[in-house]
């Protein structure tokens, strides 16, 4: 840990309150009882998120859906996730006969392991990263690609036709939409001249006037984020590109054959993967913990962080309550005909923008947004409007099932 | 086309999410356990016993002629009479059981009964825990108050008030000049 943080800081207190229990130790255990404690801080903090956001999650669909939602257990229906932990934990774990039965019991595991140690390299707060590489970037989406063979593992093991078919759509879907996930933060790196999420988070966290320096502030910063958002949200399995697990078309993709606590260990993966992805989505273009005004500094910059996770995850349930589930060729042409036209296309605006720093000839700051926005949005509607003449979004065409 | 379908969709979540707030009329889910529906004043579903007067046991409309039992389709009613100490019968039910869980809901047991004695009910919460014995009702089960058919079936209970008056009055009137003073007792509808 630098010690840049003064003791009027109030991120100052959890950082050095890991230093201060840590050194109860023998000099020699430290480093790995700091890495335990962090370790034990993230997987409790995400962990309560999870039982947080599923109750809100099924509260927000029932308000959207105009119904009262879960409102049984405890005030408001706040004790659901006790029930629904309790009802997980004690349902009978059933494995099918003739499946794998090892690497049936790894998946769930190698589903959770990789997202938790995505954790590890977001920046939460002020000098509050648990684990500052210099390539935490690199990190962060090298350990998350390990889910998808967690999704084959599990749908292969299961030695079930819904499975397996639902293991090949998450892996088309997870793999296809990687790229555009990926391309889309090449943006910011270049911008950020950084791998390192602290470094990145850093630079956003400075002010001209009063207007702060966040990515989503920018022509390619905005167009970034929702081609990252976009991505995202289906790298994470979530509605509308919830293909590998659609429950009216291939009962439950690759957890059909999962229940019990393995069924929950998917469930907790698919919303952890979200909530860092989530965060990633705050680190690269929403400020990370800055604070949106010079002015609101005083409130703490890991509280500025939750309030952004938050938000991502309020969209989130948001979309879910809008939109239904893509075709698997839809997904695929929006994929590979959009999104990564965009994400690529967007690199070439940003470099743009990066080189036209130094204009300053009078309103060049309006002609910079202009061409911006001309830039990400002309092709972007070219884009649209091809892919609507072409096929690819009409009815389908049954060549030979007629 | 250009993803203005989603914003529009957004939009029309986005309102019922916090209309649902503000509208109570907006949130039209009725909690059943605490909030129940009326029952439409047509809806029937077991025949109950009606008596008049305050007690269950001498009230009841019922004569044990056995009609009801001969003509209930699926045979759920069982009347055994009561007895008088020279073995003949009363007038009045001994056992009167309904097994609902044979009960189609017919009502012809209440089409065919002389003395509208039984009527269909509206309670629907009879759940219980043996399907046997629970769901055989018995003569204290079935017997309701006069007020209750006149609060669950208004219409029909003011009909059938107006119709057993009036064959009282005929009655008294066709007794009064063949026994004189001694009018018969007929209790009054309640």
């Amino acid at each position: 840990m630098q010690t840049i943080l003064a003791v009027t800081d109030p991120e100052f207190w959890i950082v050095n309150l890991g230093a201060w229990l840590t050194g109860w130790f023998e000099p020699a255990w430290r480093p790995w009882i700091q890495a335990l404690l962090q370790a034990a801080a993230l997987v409790g903090g995400f962990a309560t998120l999870f039982a947080v956001t599923t109750i809100l999650e099924r509260k927000g669909l029932g308000r959207i859906q105009n119904r009262p939602g879960p409102n049984r257990v405890g005030p408001f229906g706040l004790l659901q996730p006790a029930a629904d932990g309790i009802k997980m934990l004690t349902k009978e774990d059933i494995v099918p006969a003739r499946a794998d039965k090892i690497v049936h019991f790894l998946a769930p595991i190698v589903m959770l392991a990789p997202v938790t140690l995505a954790f590890a390299v977001i920046p939460y707060g002020r000098e509050m990263t648990p684990m500052p590489l210099d390539a935490g970037l690199l990190f962060f989406f090298a350990v998350g690609a390990g889910s998808e063979l967690a999704a084959f593992m599990a749908g292969w093991s299961s030695r079930n036709k819904y499975s397996l078919l639902g293991a090949i759509r998450a892996i088309a879907q997870m793999i296809s939409f990687e790229l555009p996930l990926v391309l889309s933060t090449v943006a910011v790196v270049m911008m950020a001249g950084s791998l390192s999420l602290v470094e990145i988070a850093r630079r956003q966290a400075e002010y001209v006037s009063f207007v702060p320096q966040w990515h989503i502030l920018t022509p390619w910063g905005l167009a970034g984020f929702l081609t990252f958002f976009t991505a995202a949200l289906a790298e994470s399995n979530r509605s509308p590109f919830d293909l590998p697990e659609g429950e009216s078309e291939i009962i439950g993709g690759f957890m059909t054959e999962y229940s019990g606590f393995k069924y929950a260990i998917f469930f907790m993966a698919e919303y952890f993967g979200m909530f860092a992805v989530s965060s990633l989505a705050v680190v690269l273009f929403l400020g990370a913990w800055s604070a949106p005004l010079p002015g609101l500094q005083f409130i703490p910059s890991y509280v500025w962080f939750g309030i952004k996770l938050m938000g991502l995850l309020f969209v989130f349930i948001w979309l879910r309550g809008t939109l239904p589930r893509l075709r698997a060729d839809q997904l695929m042409s929006f994929c590979w005909k959009l999104l990564l036209p965009m994400a690529l296309i967007n690199i070439g605006v940003a470099a743009g923008w990066h080189y036209s720093r130094d204009w300053s000839f009078p309103a060049a700051w309006g002609c910079r947004w202009f061409l911006g926005l001309a830039g990400v949005g002309l092709p972007f509607m070219g884009l649209a409007w091809g892919l609507r003449r072409r096929r690819g979004w009409g009815p389908r065409v049954y060549r030979y099932a007629e | 086309m250009w993803g203005q379908g989603i914003i529009k969709g957004l939009r029309v979540t986005a309102r019922n999410f916090f209309g649902s707030y503000f509208h109570k009329s907006r949130l039209v889910t009725v909690e059943y356990p605490e909030q129940k529906r009326p029952t439409p004043e047509n809806n029937r579903n077991f025949p109950f016993l009606v008596y008049d007067g305050d007690d269950p046991e001498k009230g009841l409309r019922c004569v044990a002629c056995k009609i009801c039992e001969k003509e209930c389709p699926p045979q759920c009613i069982y009347i055994v009479p009561e007895k008088d100490e020279r073995g003949r019968p009363r007038k009045h039910p001994h056992l009167f059981d309904i097994d609902i869980s044979v009960c189609m809901s017919c009502q012809i047991c209440v089409e065919v009964c002389p003395f509208d004695a039984i009527k269909m009910d509206q309670e629907y919460e009879l759940s219980r825990s043996n399907r046997f014995e629970g769901l055989l009702l018995h003569k204290r089960d079935l017997a309701k108050p006069n007020a209750y058919y006149r609060q669950i079936h208004p219409t029909e209970a003011s009909l059938v008030d107006a119709e057993l008056e009036q064959a009282r009055q005929q009655q008294a009137a066709k007794e009064k000049p063949a026994a004189g003073a001694t009018a018969g007792p007929g209790q009054p509808p309640q």
